[in-house]
């Protein structure tokens, strides 16, 4: 008999007879959050909110502050005049490892712990809001959802290969506690908050 | 995962050597518990979510084989390699071969307790694959030479000096720099390199979705993504129990992890791996390795509900004040010391020895295992099938008689003052210990029984 076999005959023989399928239901009890929750949520675990109104805000900040280095990317075709705008699979991952700032967009956001909800479609390679040493994001401010389980009810509606809560910028508190920014991913990430 | 013979009582009173070190590392995980409170308080309907994690765990384990089923069948679906390993060494073969059978030397992993407990780096190493483990505090354990002391925390039993002369000997930094950003920069830049390096990445799974066969792996780090998404392999190695019925069954424990774990309202990343990247390749090992058998432990089968939080360690008092090294065990702490016994009874006999049984680790658990009520239990079984060490059986055994009888209890208690009055260098000494860091109490004039029996005859009958 294979391993495959051997293991799923056991644990059926194992398991606990029933447990019922658990139903519950959180979605209406905590519709207090908003985007100032969101706002507040973010910029406690170390990301920055820049609230704007319109795309041209969005290049002139990227103009004047993404300077630190030559290599500013997006994915966002109206961005295009101020950063190099990417083509799906374009290139291998690895040509990514000089981005210095990367912007892409989400449709989602979570207000009750500051993420951000991105998928591959849209990004030239999944490797991009990692490999990027700053990362940025355009949210529309109707886009924010109260909590994880609102989340799922919009990512259930998509499907994806993959796709990533992010919150804030990779961070390590591995040595004795005290919290750094900046792991392997970037260290930081700005939200760009369309009101 | 057993690398000496000292049982967790001598391991500890190693640890405890150094009192300043210990105080420290006590206050350090009790001050990781206090950002777990404050981050739970935040959340209406706590006690609401922790039930639900309880029940989706619950049904887990009830229809484990059709889940396990299901998420096979639709992770295939969507491109991915699924392997089945009964055991550690059949996970580490099916590891070996997939690296062998594609030319590769060299891979990446992010954190794996289950690599861990297979004692995966050691097999590869002796068949000529290099490892280097990614997370900071992997990494940094990696370079000692040791094992991680926390599940959630690796290196939280070093000082960052220590950390500062690993990096010096190893990374060339300046000797005598302890400066956690500039060490954690120091790695970033190594670590980049070997990412972009590296042709095979193997992480961890937190959760396996039997409805999409989707896996989500959580790292504040980034390193779990760095890896997978730059290399041609990703191996995701998990066990058994990591499945979850549905999609939106996430949205319970990616709401409880973080929080019980270091009091984050989420990971930095919560990645859902799907589809294989084009070009890519995806393998999932499904590892058994003693599971099934604990399933049908009605007593300790709760025990694999476990989300891998961390929450039962930070809380407890005696691994505060022990160290996760003294458990010898892959996973330490609380919740170590119920899985363990399962694995080798009579090897881990000692863990679930290891507690106070205050169930301060059942009060955090964020999908409700009664863990105090297991330790307590193992105690019960450990005891039965003769594996208690031989001081406590024979202390044990000599309670017995003298309880038992009423006689032997006054006379007892009368040597034992007499004892303490007349020769108390015979308790008070380094032999004993309940002396340690103890004075004992001053030695009263009589029994309880006499002293009742003197002041009952003070009282008229009839009150």
């Amino acid at each position: 008999m294979s391993s495959r076999n051997k293991i799923l005959t056991v644990v059926a023989e194992n398991q606990p007879r029933t447990a019922p399928f658990p139903e519950f239901e959180f979605l209406d009890a905590e519709c207090i959050y908003s985007s100032e929750t969101f706002i507040n949520v973010l910029t406690g675990i170390g990301g920055t909110v820049i609230p704007v109104e319109t795309m041209i805000e969005i290049q002139n900040y990227i103009f004047q502050n993404f300077n630190q280095g030559p290599r500013t990317v997006t994915n966002i075709p109206a961005l295009s005049n101020v950063a190099e705008l990417m083509h799906q699979s374009s290139t291998s991952p690895h040509a990514l490892s000089d981005v210095d700032y990367a912007v892409i967009d989400t449709r989602l956001a979570v207000a009750e712990n500051g993420a951000v909800w991105v998928t591959e479609k849209g990004l030239s390679d999944r490797v991009l809001p990692f490999i990027c040493q700053h990362l940025a994001v355009v949210l529309n401010a109707g886009d924010i959802v109260s909590n994880m389980h609102a989340a799922y009810e919009v990512i259930n509606a998509d499907d994806y290969g993959y796709g990533t809560f992010i919150a804030g910028p990779s961070k390590t508190a591995d040595i004795e506690q005290s919290l750094v920014l900046g792991a392997h991913g970037p260290k930081s990430m700005t939200v760009f908050l369309m009101m | 995962m057993k690398t000496t013979d000292k049982d967790h009582a001598a391991l500890a009173n190693e640890f405890n050597k150094d009192a300043p070190r210990v105080d420290w590392h006590d206050e350090t995980l009790w001050w990781v518990r206090q950002k777990r409170d404050n981050a739970v308080k935040k959340i209406p309907g706590w006690e609401e979510l922790r039930e639900a994690g309880s029940q989706i765990k619950n049904n887990v384990l009830a229809n484990l084989s059709g889940y396990l089923k299901q998420f096979e069948a639709n992770a295939q679906a969507n491109g991915v390699h699924v392997h089945w390993a009964i055991d550690a060494k059949e996970h580490n073969e099916i590891v070996l071969e997939l690296l062998q059978s594609n030319g590769v030397k060299k891979i990446v992993k992010s954190k794996s307790m289950l690599t861990e407990e297979c004692n995966l780096n050691e097999y590869l190493n002796l068949n000529g694959v290099d490892v280097i483990d990614t997370d900071l505090g992997e990494f940094i354990v990696q370079l000692a030479n040791e094992h991680p002391s926390h599940i959630v925390l690796p290196c939280i039993h070093k000082k960052k000096e220590e950390i500062g002369e690993l990096f010096h000997q190893h990374l060339g930094t300046p000797a005598g720099n302890a400066d956690p950003v500039f060490l954690t920069e120091t790695a970033r830049r190594h670590l980049r390199e070997t990412f972009l390096t590296r042709k095979a990445a193997l992480t961890g799974v937190n959760f396996a979705v039997a409805e999409t066969g989707e896996f989500v792996v959580c790292t504040n780090e980034g390193n779990a993504d760095m890896g997978a998404h730059l290399a041609d392999i990703h191996i995701a190695s998990m066990g058994i129990e990591k499945i979850i019925p549905k999609r939106k069954h996430l949205g319970v424990f990616l709401r409880v992890l973080a929080r019980s774990a270091t009091g984050q309202p989420v990971t930095t990343y919560s990645s859902h791996f799907k589809t294989p990247r084009p070009g890519a390749s995806t393998h999932i090992v499904i590892v058994d390795n003693g599971r099934s058998k604990q399933l049908g432990r009605e007593d300790f089968r709760n025990s694999l509900k476990c989300i891998r939080c961390g929450a039962c360690m930070n809380t407890c008092p005696v691994y505060r004040r022990s160290g996760g090294h003294s458990y010898n065990n892959a996973i330490a702490g609380p919740i170590g010391s119920i899985l363990a016994p399962n694995l080798d009874m009579k090897k881990h006999a000692d863990l679930p020895f290891a507690s106070t049984l205050c169930g301060s680790c059942t009060n955090v658990c964020p999908v409700k295992i009664d863990i105090h009520d297991q330790l307590y239990k193992w105690r019960q079984v450990i005891v039965k099938s003769g594996h208690a060490p031989v001081p406590k059986k024979a202390a044990m055994g000599a309670m017995t008689r003298v309880l038992s009888s009423p006689v032997s209890y006054k006379v007892a208690g009368k040597l034992g003052r007499l004892m303490m009055k007349r020769a108390p260098f015979a308790v008070n000494n380094q032999f004993n210990p309940w002396y340690k860091q103890r004075e004992l109490p001053v030695v009263p004039e009589n029994s309880f029984g006499e002293w009742y029996k003197k002041n009952r005859n003070n009282k008229p009958k009839d009150i």
